[in-house]
C-alpha cells in the first residue's frame, strides 16, 4: 500500500475540497457553466464531492446565441445525467430588450456583451459565489487568481486588493451586495484536464475530437463557417479534419487542424503542441493585456 | 457526445509545491524562465510574444525572465509583487511555483507562498553572498516549515564559476542555517542565464559532484512530508441527499489532515468525546479501505451520532490539544497594525471562531531573530509570538507537528480581510 497520491488525483482532492468549502461558506453558489471542458470538468468534480446528494448548486449559462448546436446538446446531457438545475443568461434577449448594443463589423463579437450578460444574471439570482473553470497557466493575468477570488459591489476584481490565501484556509466573508468568484481548477494545466478525463473515461461534446468541418482562415485563426459570421469576400470556405480546442462563442472560437480523433492522440497532440490553446482565441488577441482588462470588468 | 477510453497506461507522478523569493535582480525570472523553457513547457506563441518584447527593448538574446512577467501594473513598475503561480512538469513529477517577490515589504507574500511549499528555493547572487534577505527568506522557511530548502547560488559565471566562491557561501550560509529549525538544505551553484546546472551539468564545474537543479526538484523525497501518524478528520460538510434511495445517508466529507484512517477503527468524536467506529469510508463511488493526508473523502461512522463542519474525527488514543488559550507565531498582513486586547475572526481547519489578542510576547526581527520585548506594534510584514483566547475550544496540534492542524488565519470583523497567518507553537 502506497500512501501518496499521484498528481491526479492530489488535484481532484484539492479541488473538491474547494467545491466543499463554497457550500459551506456561501448561501447561494451558482457554477458558471460555459460549455468548454474546463467547466466540465468543473461540473463532474461538483458531483464528485456531494455524491450520493445532487449538487446543491444551480449551473448557469450566458448564452450568446452564437453557440456551437453540438456545444448546446451535451450542456443538456450534462444536465439530464447529473439531474442538475440550468438557468440560462440571454445576450440576444438583452440586445432585443435594448438593454445593451450588439458590436458591428466583420469581427463583431459577443464576449464584452456577455460580461453585461453575466453581472445581470449574477444580481437577479442573487448569487454569493459564482464557481468558474479558471486556471491559472491559461494565461498571464491569471497566474495570481485566488481559489476564492473577492469582487466588489460592482462586480470588479482588484488585482491589488486581493486576499491572501494559505494552507487550505479559505476566507469567503463578505459584506452585503459582495461576491466571490471561486476557482476549484485554479492549479490544472491543460494537459491535466484531458489527462483526468481520459482517466476518469468521461463523456465530452463531439466538438473536441477531429471531425470535418467547412471553415475558412481570419488572421492566422481558423473559423466554422457559420450564419453568425459575415466572410469577408476573399476568405474562401474549405472542408478540413478539425477540432476544438477550447468551446466558446462560434464567433470567436478558433479550431485547429488536427486528426487526433481520440482522447490519446488528443493528450498526445496537446503534449506536444507548440502553441496555448488561448492562442486560438480572437479575443484574446485584440491587446497583450486584454484577458487582464476584461477580468477588471467582470468577466469569468 | 464521445466517450473514451483511455490506452495510455496511467503513469503516476507526483505533485511538488515550490516556493521562490529572491531579491531584485537575482535573477528569478530568469532562473523560472529557463525551467519551463528547458521543461518545454513554453508555448511557441508564448515565446514569440516575449522574442518581440526582447527586441523592441532592443535586449541581446531571448530575455526569459518576461515569461514570468506578472499583471500590467507591475510590468509598468518593471518589478513583482503579489505571488504568482507558475506550472511546469517532466515525465516525473508536476511542479507548481509560487513565485514571490523577495523584498522585505513582500515578506507576507513570500509567508503566503511558503504556506503550502514542500520545496523553497533561495536565490544567491554568487557576487554578493550572503545577504540580510538571503538570510530572512531562510528564516522564513524555517518559520514556515517547509521540509527542504535548496540554496541556488546564481551567476556563477560572473565570478569565473569560482569553487572558492561557492565554498565561502556554502560555508557561510551552512553556519547561519545551523541557527535555524531547518533539516534539509542543499546547494546548488548555477549560472540561470546560462544553463549551468539548471537542467544540464555544467561543463564549467567539473568540481561540483552534486545534482542538477532539475534532477534534484525530482527526486527529493516529499512522499512523507504529510503526517501519517496522528489520525486528523475536521469535518467539512454533512453530506445527506435527503432522497428515498438514500433515506438514511449521513457522510462526513472532509480532507484528511492527518493520519491514516482505516475502516473499522474506533475512534473519537470531538468535541463530545464520544467513541465509535468507521463503517465506511467513501471516494465518490467507490469504497475504500483507507484514508490518509491530503485525500477528500466521505466517512462514516457505526453509530448514530450527529457530528457538523468543525468537529474532529481522532484516535482515541492519540487526540489534538483541546484549547481555547493558544500561543502563535504571526505574521501580519495587514496596514492597520495588530490591536492588543483587539477582537478577531479566527479560522482553524474547518472551524470558525472569535479571539481576543491577550498579549504580544515579542517581535520578531525577520533578518536576525532577534526577538524584540520592547516595541509591541505589530505592522504589516512583521512577525511576532502572541497570546490569544479563542471563544470555542481549537483542536489543535503544533504547527511543527502538522502544518493542517497547526494553523490558524485572523480575520478583521469590520472589513472582513485577512489581517494575519498564525502558526501554533
Ligand atoms: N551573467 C548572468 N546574468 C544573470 C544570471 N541570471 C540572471 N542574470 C541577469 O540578471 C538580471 C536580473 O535577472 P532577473 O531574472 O530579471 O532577476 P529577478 O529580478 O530576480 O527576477 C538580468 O539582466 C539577467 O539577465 C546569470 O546566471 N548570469
Amino acid at each position: 500500500m502506497k500512501y501518496h497520491l499521484d498528481h491526479l488525483e492530489e488535484l481532484e482532492s484539492e479541488s473538491i475540497f474547494v467545491i466543499r468549502e463554497v457550500a459551506a461558506q456561501f448561501e447561494n453558489p451558482v457554477i458558471l457553466f460555459s460549455g468548454g471542458k474546463d467547466s466540465i470538468l468543473m461540473v463532474y468534480l461538483a458531483v464528485k464531492a456531494f455524491y450520493p446528494a445532487r449538487v446543491p448548486f444551480p449551473l448557469l449559462h450566458i448564452d450568446t446565441g452564437h453557440n456551437f448546436p453540438e456545444a448546446l446538446e451535451y450542456r443538456d446531457w450534462l444536465v439530464d445525467h447529473f439531474k442538475l438545475r440550468l438557468e440560462i443568461g440571454s445576450v440576444q434577449k438583452a440586445i432585443d430588450e435594448g438593454r445593451i448594443k450588439e458590436e458591428k463589423g466583420f469581427n463583431a463579437s459577443r464576449n464584452g456583451l456577455q460580461t453585461f450578460v453575466l453581472l445581470d444574471e449574477l444580481e437577479k439570482g442573487k448569487y454569493d459565489a459564482a464557481l468558474g473553470g479558471g486556471r491559472r497557466d491559461e494565461e498571464k493575468a491569471r497566474a495570481k487568481e485566488r481559489f476564492f477570488s473577492h469582487r466588489d459591489e460592482f462586480g470588479q476584481w482588484d488585482p491589488k486588493n486581493q486576499r491572501p490565501e494559505l494552507w487550505n484556509l479559505f476566507n469567503g466573508r463578505k459584506h452585503f451586495g459582495e461576491h466571490f468568484r471561486v476557482f476549484p481548477i485554479s492549479n490544472w494545466t491543460e494537459l491535466d484536464v484531458w489527462r483526468y478525463l481520459a482517466k476518469e473515461n468521461f463523456s465530452l461534446p463531439n466538438l473536441y475530437y477531429a471531425h470535418k468541418r467547412r471553415v475558412f482562415e481570419r488572421d492566422g485563426v481558423l473559423l466554422a463557417d457559420c450564419e453568425y459570421i459575415t466572410r469577408r469576400p476573399e476568405e474562401e470556405v474549405k472542408e478540413e479534419m478539425i477540432r476544438c480546442r477550447t468551446i466558446g462563442d462560434m464567433t470567436c472560437t478558433g479550431v485547429w487542424r488536427s486528426e487526433a480523433a481520440t482522447i490519446d492522440e488528443i493528450i498526445e497532440e496537446v503534449a506536444t503542441s507548440r502553441l496555448t490553446e488561448r492562442g486560438g482565441r480572437a479575443d484574446d488577441k485584440r491587446s497583450e493585456t486584454s484577458m487582464e482588462d476584461r477580468k477588471k470588468q467582470g468577466y469569468f | 457526445m464521445t466517450k473514451q477510453q483511455s490506452k495510455i497506461s496511467d503513469k503516476s507522478s507526483e505533485l511538488l509545491r515550490l516556493s521562490t523569493a529572491g531579491s531584485v535582480d537575482d535573477g528569478k525570472s530568469t532562473l523560472i524562465g529557463r525551467l519551463l523553457y528547458d521543461s518545454k513547457s513554453i508555448f511557441q506563441d508564448q515565446y514569440d510574444a516575449i522574442e518581440a518584447v526582447s527586441i523592441r527593448r532592443g535586449e541581446e538574446g531571448i530575455n526569459l525572465a518576461l515569461l514570468t512577467d506578472g499583471l500590467k501594473a507591475e510590468r509598468e513598475q518593471g518589478i513583482t509583487i503579489d505571488v504568482a503561480y507558475r506550472y511546469f512538469s517532466t515525465p516525473k513529477r508536476k511542479f507548481i511555483i509560487a513565485d514571490t517577490p523577495g523584498h522585505i515589504q513582500y515578506t507576507r507574500n513570500m509567508v503566503t507562498g511558503a504556506s503550502t511549499a514542500n520545496v523553497a528555493l533561495i536565490l544567491i547572487d554568487a557576487r554578493q553572498g550572503v545577504l540580510e534577505q538571503t538570510k530572512r527568506h531562510a528564516i522564513i522557511a524555517s518559520l514556515l516549515q517547509i521540509p527542504h530548502l535548496v540554496i541556488c547560488i546564481n551567476k556563477m559565471d560572473l565570478v569565473e564559476y569560482s569553487q572558492e566562491v561557492y565554498d565561502r557561501i556554502h560555508d557561510e550560509f551552512e553556519d547561519f542555517a545551523s541557527k535555524l529549525d531547518v533539516h534539509d538544505v542543499n546547494f546548488i551553484p548555477i549560472s540561470a542565464l546560462k544553463g549551468d546546472n539548471i537542467v544540464d551539468r555544467s561543463t564549467n564545474m567539473s568540481w561540483y559532484e552534486g545534482s542538477t537543479l532539475l534532477y534534484y526538484l525530482e527526486n527529493v523525497h516529499i512522499a512523507s512530508d504529510y503526517n501519517f501518524i496522528d489520525v486528523r478528520f475536521p469535518v467539512q460538510f454533512v453530506v445527506r441527499p435527503y432522497s428515498d434511495d438514500y433515506h438514511d445517508y449521513r457522510g462526513y466529507a472532509g480532507r484528511v489532515a492527518g493520519g491514516i484512517l482505516k475502516k473499522g477503527d474506533e475512534v473519537m468524536l470531538l468535541p463530545s468525546g464520544f467513541t465509535t467506529r468507521i463503517s465506511k469510508i467513501e471516494s465518490y463511488k467507490d469504497e475504500i479501505e483507507e484514508a490518509y493526508p491530503p485525500m477528500s473523502v466521505t466517512v462514516h461512522i457505526e453509530d448514530d451520532f450527529d457530528l457538523s463542519r468543525g468537529d474532529m474525527i481522532v484516535r482515541a488514543n492519540n487526540v489534538p490539544k483541546q484549547e481555547q488559550d493558544i500561543d502563535l507565531m504571526i505574521c501580519w498582513f495587514h496596514e492597520k497594525p495588530l490591536q492588543e486586547r483587539g477582537k478577531y475572526i479566527l479560522r482553524h481547519t474547518t472551524k470558525e471562531a472569535r479571539c481576543i489578542i491577550r498579549e504580544v510576547r515579542y517581535r520578531m526581527d525577520v533578518n536576525t531573530l532577534h526577538r524584540d520585548m520592547q516595541s509591541k506594534t505589530i505592522g504589516m510584514n512583521d512577525i511576532a509570538r502572541i497570546s490569544i483566547r479563542s471563544t470555542l475550544p481549537l483542536f489543535i496540534d503544533s504547527y511543527q507537528r502538522n502544518r493542517i492542524t497547526g494553523s490558524v488565519i485572523l480575520i478583521d470583523e469590520g472589513t472582513n480581510e485577512t489581517v494575519a497567518a498564525g502558526m501554533i507553537i
